[in-house]
């Protein structure tokens, strides 16, 4: 993001602006009045950081207010129609924080917001009716008789069926679609022990009966609910990150209108034979041919090549890639659909149709459990039917006592309580967790393999060789350097600069896109890039050759790609884990292993397509192996799909992010060891916590079975393997 | 026992507002980011004056 000196109250204060005129235009039709922008801050973390980022952007003109919610890790700002999106993301900048623009329209935020609210609200009148019926209910425990108990459990009705009625609602509601689905899922037995206890129990209140289960009815519904709260929280901070995701790239393209006029589109507007104008560091909206302009390309993320390559007039060029040094017009040939960024879907929907279905560890409990409940509650009442010689009303109660104390109040909170502890706490490490059950399998893998451009890598060139070349050549090249944006060029000007080294002065410099710059020094050609336009040797690694114009041999700059943080760190831990860890890149030989010697990674593939990735991945599975795929290329998007369980980071595609499981918010990739650590811990946290309520059923459902079981044991049975669940849950160290 | 004529319906009057209570916070988003408003407590922006 390139930052703006200063910002007029303008619209042209924004840099797309200036290279669009047009785009004020379209801001201006979008938002009458005031804008309202809402940008992702996956960096933010403290107090400090919510009062740096409201008073850095409320200084900034024309924003009215802004406000940061730390638990979606987002700001809102609203603002006045000229202010865009870019000058907060680079005043953020400024103030050190990473920020991703989202498309406030794209949130449907309103709708999980209405249905965790609807979930809170129940979860509310439920806690209060526990309440108010425990009370009454202790003061029946102690020994009440006669009227006075009548009048309690008449009082308890009037709390309690309502309560029932309206927080059971989510229970119903899906009991209801699983019986008309012919299924027995979870909520099946939970309606039916509500609605079971609530008429034996107003049955018992009407025949001034001891025992009534109004307490156990409520409370069974509030730590349900509870646990699907939390469940439905956990979804919904995922599922509302997942989209800012895939609103980060704003898919928008310049067309040039017949009248030479530029306008700004959607992707999905552009059709073939149209005429684009893509800018220096933009991407490729759709295939086509080049018809005016040369610059450079970088395909990393498509190939994962890279070194740039040179294209020109007719030159055929891909979605996706992106345009490094001049301004290039395209004659676009294959838009949306048919473009070859689409081309890949086929390869990924292969891929996920091989992927073997996961179950969850919930979803597996809930199937030997959902039958043995309604088994054993029947068995009750027919062993009591005929115990009695036919007393209906034991049998009734007894049946449906069992069904209280077996009601899977600990197995509904055992897995979203470790979830959502799990979760949160990646959540601030800055992994963000998308499909449900990823959690589970990452707790599984004992391979990983490794992307390397834009993965372990950030897809920034750093200079490698500086210390080979004489400092004056090192004055005249950082020189030439200084005139253009060219990656390379950057990263030679930034090494330069670390060094000490100042740049000499120089006449006449220019950028002759796609091949790179030249200037005169006293007469003399001075020339820096691309090795046939010097007239240099090509090596076989990424480098930017520098020829003086006086004879002399011309000099190689060499560069590697840069690390990203964390990279070392992360294959370190992964690898003190006892997992294997791969690399698999479609960059060249010499590239890949001298990076690979770099992190120590043995096993390494280059030259390697994207359906090689994915066939690696088919492989490994094959043998047993259970992977881990963390890549963030469109070639990688296969691998992604096949892999037992994926990771992408946040500058990935589109494609690849939508492929994958989890993403990585941040830049750092040490959080990776992290994850897994916290994804084992909290599967075991799991799989103590159905321990933990095995337990306590396996003891109390005998009691229960022998017609022993007071409404007070339930409770206390209900509520203490609930504590004592949320607890183990709890125990999930950071 | 005549007590309880007035004790239980207090008892109730109490959790109602509690739950009113608990509703008027639900609907002014007090829930809805926990996290930043535990934070924002914790900053000093605006000790020496109200917000204007």
């Amino acid at each position: 993001m390139t930052a703006q000196p200063g910002f007029a109250p303008s619209a042209s204060a924004c840099p797309a602006c200036l290279a669009a005129p047009s785009a004020e235009r379209l801001a201006e039709l979008d938002r009458p009045g005031r804008a309202r922008l809402m940008l992702s801050l996956p960096t933010a973390h403290c107090a400090a950081c919510m009062s740096t980022v409201e008073n850095g952007l409320q200084a900034l003109p024309g924003v009215r207010s802004a406000r940061v919610n730390l638990t979606l890790k987002r700001v809102s700002v609203d603002a006045d129609p000229q202010v865009t999106a870019e000058t907060l993301i680079a005043a953020l900048n400024r103030l050190g924080y990473e920020a991703h623009e989202l498309d406030a329209g794209l949130l449907s935020a309103t709708e999980t917001d209405r249905q965790g609210r609807d979930l809170l609200m129940r979860l509310g009148v439920a806690g209060f009716s526990m309440m108010n019926v425990m009370l009454l209910s202790v003061a029946v425990w102690s020994g009440a008789q006669d009227a006075t108990r009548d009048l309690f459990h008449w009082i308890s009705a009037a709390i309690a069926l309502p309560t029932v009625v309206f927080a059971g609602q989510p229970f119903f509601r899906s009991a209801w679609a699983a019986l008309r689905a012919r299924r027995l899922g979870m909520d099946v037995p939970i309606s039916l022990a509500l609605i079971l206890a609530s008429a034996i129990s107003l049955f018992e209140t009407f025949h001034s009966g001891q025992h009534a289960y109004f307490d156990a009815a409520v409370m069974l519904a509030f730590f349900l609910l509870a646990g699907r709260y939390l469940d439905h929280r956990t979804r919904a901070i995922a599922r509302s990150a997942a989209e800012e995701l895939a609103a980060l790239e704003v898919p928008r393209a310049t067309r040039l209108r017949d009248d030479g006029a530029e306008e700004v589109v959607a992707i999905s507007d552009l059709a073939p034979g149209d005429l684009v104008r893509v800018r220096p560091g933009a991407r490729m909206p759709a295939d086509g041919v080049v018809t005016e302009g040369t610059s450079e390309l970088d395909r990393s993320l498509l190939t994962g090549e890279t070194l740039p390559v040179w294209a020109g007039p007719g030159v055929q060029v891909a979605a996706g890639t992106v345009n490094l040094t001049g301004p290039l017009t395209l004659r676009v040939t294959a838009a949306g659909r048919d473009s070859s960024l689409h081309r890949m879907a086929d390869l990924v929907a292969v891929a996920e149709s091989a992927k073997t279905k996961y179950t969850s560890l919930a979803d597996r409990a809930a199937r030997a459990y959902a039958p043995l409940v309604h088994l054993l509650s029947l068995a009750a009442f027919g062993v009591w039917m005929w115990r009695t010689g036919g007393d209906l009303r034991t049998a009734i109660n007894i049946s449906a006592a069992v069904l209280i104390i077996t009601c899977p109040c600990a197995l509904g909170l055992a897995v979203p309580a470790v979830v959502t502890a799990a979760s949160g706490r990646l959540f601030r490490r800055g992994l963000l967790i998308k499909s449900g059950t990823a959690l589970e399998r990452l707790a599984e893998v004992d391979t990983v393999l490794f992307d390397k451009t834009g993965t372990l890598t950030l897809g920034t060139p750093e200079a490698t060789n500086l210390s080979d070349h004489p400092r004056e050549v090192l004055e005249l090249a950082a020189a030439l350097a200084a005139g253009s944006s060219h990656p390379l060029a950057r990263a030679l000007a930034q090494a330069a600069q670390a060094a000490g080294i100042r740049p000499a002065a120089l006449t006449d410099l220019r950028e002759v896109p796609g091949y790179g710059v030249e200037a005169r020094l006293r007469g003399r050609l001075l020339r820096l890039g691309r090795a046939d336009w010097v007239g240099a040797d090509p090596l076989p690694l990424t480098a930017t050759y520098f020829c003086m114009g006086d004879g002399s041999p011309c000099r190689a700059f060499t560069f590697a790609d840069r690390l990203r943080p964390g990279a070392v760190d992360a294959v370190a831990a992964l690898r003190a884990q006892g997992l294997q860890v791969r690399l698999i890149s479609g960059d060249t030989t010499a590239a890949v292993a001298a990076f690979a010697a770099r992190l120590g990674i043995d096993d390494w593939t280059a030259g390697a397509l994207p359906a090689d990735k994915a066939a690696l991945v088919a492989d490994l599975t094959a043998r047993g192996r259970r992977v881990l795929m963390v890549g963030d290329g469109l070639n990688d998007t296969a691998a992604l799909a096949a892999a037992y369980v994926s990771i992408s980071p946040a500058s990935a595609l589109d494609a690849a992010r939508v492929a994958s499981d989890m993403v990585l918010l941040g830049q750092d990739i040490a959080p990776l060891g992290a994850a897994l650590r916290i994804a084992r811990q909290s599967a075991r946290r799991i799989r103590e916590n159905f321990a933990l309520a095995a337990a306590y059923n396996v003891v109390a459902v005998p009691l229960a079975f022998m017609g022993l079981a007071t409404p007070l044991a339930a409770a206390a049975a209900m509520s203490a393997s609930s504590i004592t669940v949320s607890l183990n849950a709890l125990r999930l160290r950071a | 026992m005549n007590i309880l004529a007035i004790l239980i319906p207090v008892s109730l009057i109490l959790g109602g507002i509690g739950l009113a209570a608990f509703f008027w916070a639900l609907r002014r988003g007090q829930f809805d980011d926990p996290q930043g408003d535990a934070n924002r407590i914790l900053n000093t922006d605006w000790d020496d004056r109200p917000k204007p």
